[in-house]
């Protein structure tokens, strides 16, 4: 019952969030320099007057400001998110139909850089003092540091060009009509490249926080007294200091989803990943403001969603925490 | 120990600071060395470092100087970085001083609005942002301002909150100082080390964001950056891995050492915190 309520409560907190954020979009319309017909015309229709007026009439932009903020609210309440004249689709059609390779990748990339990074992390947080755990936060800062989209050009240049390992552009070969088995194996072999460059970076953030966490577990006294006992340090290592600090790790994965769907437009542009993020970056292209704020106000939801998934799995892994905070 | 003492006790922040000076030099130097503008043609395009003497990283696809480039990006990403992140330091500390100075429903209402900044992915907010006031420097460093501050609003009331029972506190109250007075005189000055590590750290951050934007072609189309020349290289990535090898490199380099520096500051500023974490 507890987790009904809690549920009922996040949704709404996340009705307001996204209410916030479709208010946002129309300040930020409103903001652009020139015409917002042109701009919802995605500067395409600029020349043709006709196609502009049209556009004026539909969204009211003659009516005074409540009434058109009115009207673009109430659109998109009713899953209305206007019509991309460059793509000449509605912009809906187009996020939903890129959505599934966006979750597919960083879906894949947030798995693989969640297992990875709490393995180094606490390999790191037991070899504390030696060279061997330096090394491996030297290499986490390192690839913190690194900007993602050169990561993933580095990658191809490697693993595509040089050795001719794995395919770098796009989710399967095109052409070859594979079904079945060898279609989930020709995307997979797509994915690598991708998916373990949008990991990388997010592995070291992990690595960085596991540690920290790890570290501060065992200064508890549960650990003292594991100690007392006799038991192997392998032993207090993984029962005692990892699962009381994987809790505060799960809080911070959660917090992480937003740049997770920053480094997925970087990887898909790169990659010429067929989602939402390379939507966007060809979005940003051919100027299409109105799938540009469509897809801004999408990834602003899938985060919510995802914040709330962690967070009932918090929940979930901690009883202590009861009700909502 | 003095200030220095304790900041080269670390060795990597002394690596750091090696390498930002390195790059600060860069920057100055680079309208002494080339003083033409690095968007001119120089040489054939297409050049491999090393090919002619004089061009040392080569040419890029319009015969541009790669390392003219990358001099001149320096300046770029330093300044933007440094910028961007004053403006979020100027939108932040306030917001979140009065939030944790006052508490009650001025800090519920302050942090509501900051969680709703939290949820918004940054970087697409940017990318929005950008688009929308038309690339340009300006519209960069506001861009990373905006979805760069509230980290600095969390931390400030945080450390508002736990200082504003001291006695010091008190005794300003009890003295008759204003509430203004009291923020900006007694505990503000008493928050300075933490806002300085975090800002460091945010310098390289802003550096990261203004490269990924460029990258995308939202980049000012006057300035030279780091990000662009990836972005306009990517492209014959296949025929001219160099034109994008460089400039990643020395991004790499910027934020690796601004993340040293910041290691570095917070064990010089906090002294105690760095014993307990080594």
């Amino acid at each position: 019952m507890l987790y009904a309520r809690l549920i009922v409560m996040r949704l709404l907190k996340a009705v307001v969030v996204l209410f916030l954020i479709v208010i946002l979009n129309f300040v930020l319309i409103q903001l652009a320099p020139g015409d917002p017909a042109a701009i919802m015309a995605g500067e395409a229709g600029a020349t043709d007057e006709e196609f502009l007026r049209q556009l004026r009439e539909r969204f009211g932009l003659d009516q005074p400001l409540y009434v058109q903020l009115w009207r673009y609210v109430s659109g998109i309440a009713m899953l209305d998110f206007g019509w991309s004249y460059r793509q000449g689709m509605p912009v809906l059609d187009l996020i939903l139909a890129r959505l599934p390779a966006t979750l597919l990748l960083t879906g894949t990339a947030f798995v693989l850089s969640l297992a990875l990074g709490i393995l180094a992390g606490s390999m790191a947080a037991a070899r504390v003092k030696k060279p061997s755990g330096s090394l491996i936060m030297a290499l986490a800062l390192i690839f913190y540091a690194t900007p993602l989209f050169w990561v993933a050009l580095m990658a191809v240049v490697l693993f595509s060009v040089y050795l001719d390992w794995l395919p770098a552009y796009g989710m399967y070969t095109v052409g070859a009509g594979h079904t079945g088995l060898a279609l989930v194996l020709d995307i997979a072999k797509h994915l690598v490249l991708p998916a373990t460059t949008l990991a990388l970076f997010f592995m070291a953030i992990y690595t960085r926080m596991t540690r920290a966490s790890m570290l501060e577990a065992s200064q508890q006294d549960y650990v003292k007294t594991a100690r007392a006992k006799g038991l192997a340090p392998r032993v207090i290592q993984r029962r005692h200091i990892l699962r009381n600090a994987l809790l505060p790790i799960i809080t911070l994965a959660g917090l992480q989803a937003g740049q997770m769907v920053g480094g997925a437009i970087l990887t898909e542009t790169v990659f010429a990943w067929p989602g939402i993020g390379r939507l966007m970056f060809e979005a940003l292209q051919q100027r299409d403001y109105n799938l540009l704020l469509g897809i801004f106000f999408f990834s602003a939801a899938l985060v919510i969603v995802f914040n709330i998934i962690t967070d009932l799995v918090y929940r979930l892994a901690d009883p202590r925490i009861k009700g909502a905070s | 120990m003095s200030f220095f003492a304790r900041f080269a006790q670390n060795r990597g922040a002394l690596v750091g600071l090696f390498i930002l000076i390195a790059i600060i030099g860069m920057a100055l130097l680079a309208p002494l060395l080339y003083p033409e503008s690095p968007w001119r043609m120089v040489q054939r395009p297409f050049l491999a470092p090393m090919e002619v003497e004089g061009f040392w990283l080569g040419t890029d696809t319009m015969g541009r100087d790669v390392a003219a480039g990358l001099m001149h990006g320096a300046w770029v990403s330093l300044l933007i970085g440094l910028v961007s992140t004053t403006v979020a330091l100027l939108i932040g500390v306030p917001l979140g001083a009065v939030a944790g100075y006052y508490g009650g429903l001025v800090d519920d209402g302050l942090m509501r609005f900051t969680e709703f900044f939290q949820t918004i992915p940054n970087f697409a907010l940017a990318i929005v942002l950008v688009a929308i006031m038309q690339p340009s420097v300006v519209s960069i460093v506001l861009a990373i301002a905006i979805v760069s501050w509230p980290p600095v609003a969390r931390l400030v009331r945080a450390e508002f909150m736990s200082l504003r029972h001291r006695e010091y506190v008190e005794a300003a109250r009890l003295v008759g100082q204003t509430h203004g007075t009291i923020i900006l005189r007694q505990i503000l000055p008493n928050t300075l080390s933490p806002i300085i590590v975090l800002a460091s750290l945010m310098v390289a951050t802003a550096i990261l964001l203004e490269s990924a934007l460029s990258f995308l072609g939202l980049g000012d189309p006057n300035v030279m950056s780091w990000g662009y020349m990836i972005g306009a290289a990517r492209t014959v990535i296949r025929q001219a891995w160099w034109l994008s090898f460089f400039p990643g490199v020395a991004i790499l380099l910027t934020v690796l050492a601004l993340n040293l520096v910041g290691e570095g500051l917070d064990d010089a500023l906090n002294p105690k915190l760095a014993r307990e974490r080594s």
